[in-house]
């Protein structure tokens, strides 16, 4: 039973983690669409940058429960990276999404040796830290406190990411040329600011959810490539473009890879794909989307 | 096919066979897996440059040549490389049938994401069942005969550069005809004019599904047929050739070259090929500057390195107007 309920935390910060990261999928895609694979790439600079500023910060000197603090600045700084990218797609907004698609698969290349160039080909990890907030520990469950913290971080993201969408002006806007480009142009609505806004904010939390993973795992060059590929299952599951389904997507790949990894360990990502395929071919919106076309 | 065009291939035909002639016989070695590439990308053209389906998880029909490969003449023993084209030829048609029939009820971005997930699916198969498949360290694949021939004298070096050289190079030819002929039948038109309108094409009498579970068919055909030769090449068929990033290579091949035209993705074949062996002796940072040149195609060369072409001759020949391919 405390085996279970273990794999059942382990899971659920796994979702965590993949939410910030499919939910920035989502709002590009959503309103950009733009399906961008450089996602994970984001996430893996995430990771590799909050690991150094971590221990730059811990090295300084600054107290040990700085270290989330540190980690978010740390994934907001490499949101920085955003605008440029937001430029250089900015050239290809006209055309086919073929084109767009291949154009962040090009950037997933690029990233691939910036990161090798910058930190080496070895993996870096932070050390042992995860337990500096401590332990929560009930009957045999024992859970580090870090954890609790990024799932309540991620929780945050979403009640924040709905609030924006739904009750600021902005996020009226958003949902707008989300809904018709053309339309909301006409009605005044400047498309280019909120499209460098929608990406920047898509990067950001890539960038964040990468540097809040590294305390568990070590950030390598294959973590890109992987878990743009995890992240995509999700947003396929959930319905691309919503929100919710980010969410619900999130939570179902979490729980469902953490739970095949114990029953069945060759079916971890088998049944991921399994249910991606299932979900697309029996309703390719996804659970929460607007109808394929 | 006119002088205009004919005269360029021949030309480009007649320098590949002196190749192994002219050259060391690391040049011939490099250029084996480009044949494989090029007929891969045939059928992979077929699929995305005249039936307008863009495929996400095509590496996974030259992963199932290769390991085909591997089963026909490691495991069974049938060392005959035309045994083990026909049967990675019947295999992808097996497989592609019931996996085409689910993707093509879809177009555009969703189309792309079901092959990425089915893909994906083959490649977690491959990697996880370590007892079937050997995991990440792959099935080897033997040298075979070709042609029934032994050619016992040849190493395996002297064999790729000379008589498997030459064996592909008219496979290549072989593969680039049918596909010809099948671009410029009425099967190909169909395939066209449900590209640029399935409505209208189906109001015409074009059955679009069908018609696009064909081309996804041969196209799978083809990658494996490709699959097989870089497989022999190799002596290895290994799980990255299935990965999702392989499948993006063939997708930047193919845009490299010029997915509009019908030899574009060869020359992007070519080019890819040469220019990765140059830039991976320059610095092991080769992907940055891969991407920095896909980057830089995407944006101001969309019509790739045959549409690039296609302009210089227009302007050196102002009078002749290209013909829409």
């Amino acid at each position: 039973m405390s085996a279970f309920a273990n794999l059942l935390v382990g899971g659920i910060f796994h979702a965590a983690v993949l939410f910030l990261v499919a939910a920035g999928l989502q709002l590009v895609f959503g309103v950009q669409k733009i399906v961008n694979l450089a996602c994970g790439s984001f996430y893996a600079l995430g990771a590799y940058f909050g690991i150094t500023l971590a221990n730059l910060a811990l090295g300084a000197g600054l107290p040990a429960w700085t270290l989330l603090p540190v980690l978010i600045v740390a994934g907001l700084a490499m949101g920085l990276v955003g605008p440029p990218i937001e430029r250089l797609l900015r050239t290809v907004y006209d055309r086919d999404e073929s084109f767009q698609l291949l154009l962040t698969f090009a950037l997933v290349l690029m990233f691939q040796d910036v990161l090798r160039f910058i930190w080496g080909p070895n993996p870096q990890s932070l050390g042992n830290v995860l337990l500096v907030y401590g332990k929560v520990a009930a009957g045999d469950l024992s859970v580090p406190v870090y954890n609790l913290l990024v799932i309540a971080a991620a929780i945050a993201a979403a009640a924040l990411i709905g609030l924006f969408l739904r009750r600021t002006n902005y996020g009226r806007l958003l949902r707008a040329t989300a809904e018709n480009r053309t339309m909301a142009e006409a009605l005044g609505v400047d498309v280019r600011s909120i499209y460098a806004v929608v990406f920047t904010l898509g990067t950001l939390l890539g960038t964040i959810g990468g540097a809040l993973v590294v305390p568990t795992a070590a950030a390598s060059l294959d973590m890109a490539i992987d878990f743009v590929i995890e992240a995509f299952a999700v947003v396929v599951i959930g319905g691309l473009g919503s929100m919710s389904g980010a969410l619900v997507g999130a939570l179902l790949v979490g729980l469902i890879s953490a739970l095949s990894l114990v029953l069945y360990p060759e079916f971890e990502i088998l049944a991921i794909y399994l249910i991606v395929i299932g979900v697309l071919l029996l309703k390719p919106s996804g659970l929460f989307g607007k109808p394929a076309t | 096919m006119r002088a205009r065009t004919l005269l360029p291939v021949m030309a480009a035909v007649a320098l590949l066979a002196l190749v192994p002639v002219l050259a060391p016989p690391f040049y011939a070695n490099l250029l084996v897996p480009f044949f494989g590439y090029g007929i891969a990308l045939l059928g992979f053209n077929l699929l995305f440059g005249y039936a307008g389906l863009l495929s996400f998880g095509h590496a996974m029909f030259l992963g199932l040549g290769a390991y085909g490969a591997a089963v026909i003449a490691g495991v069974l023993g049938i060392k005959h490389f035309e045994v083990v084209l026909a049967g990675v030829a019947l295999g992808a048609l097996l497989v592609a049938l019931p996996i085409g029939l689910l993707c093509v009820r879809y177009t555009g971005i969703f189309f792309g994401m079901l092959t990425l997930a089915f893909g994906m699916l083959a490649h977690s198969i491959l990697f996880k069942f370590y007892h079937l498949t050997g995991g990440d360290s792959g099935m080897r694949v033997p040298r075979m005969r070709i042609l029934g021939l032994e050619f016992a004298d040849y190493n395996k070096i002297e064999l790729l550069a000379g008589p498997f050289y030459y064996y592909c190079l008219a496979l290549l030819l072989l593969a680039g005809l049918l596909m010809w002929r099948i671009v410029h039948s009425p099967f190909g038109l169909h395939l066209r004019a449900q590209r640029d309108n399935a409505q209208k094409a189906g109001y015409l009498g074009v059955t679009v599904g069908r018609f696009r579970l064909t081309a996804f068919v041969i196209s799978a055909v083809y990658g494996a047929v490709g699959g097989a030769i870089l497989g022999f090449r190799v002596g290895l068929a290994d799980p990255e050739l299935v990965h999702w990033t392989h499948s993006g290579h063939l997708v930047f091949m193919t845009v490299l070259g010029g997915f509009g035209s019908f030899l574009g993705p060869i020359a992007g074949a070519l080019t890819l090929t040469l220019l990765q062996d140059q830039l991976q002796s320059l610095t092991q940072y080769w992907r940055f500057v891969l991407g920095a040149i896909l980057a830089a195609m995407v944006i101001f060369f969309p019509r790739g390195l045959a549409g690039m072409a296609g302009d210089l001759a227009g302007r050196l020949r102002p009078a002749k107007r290209e013909a829409p391919a």
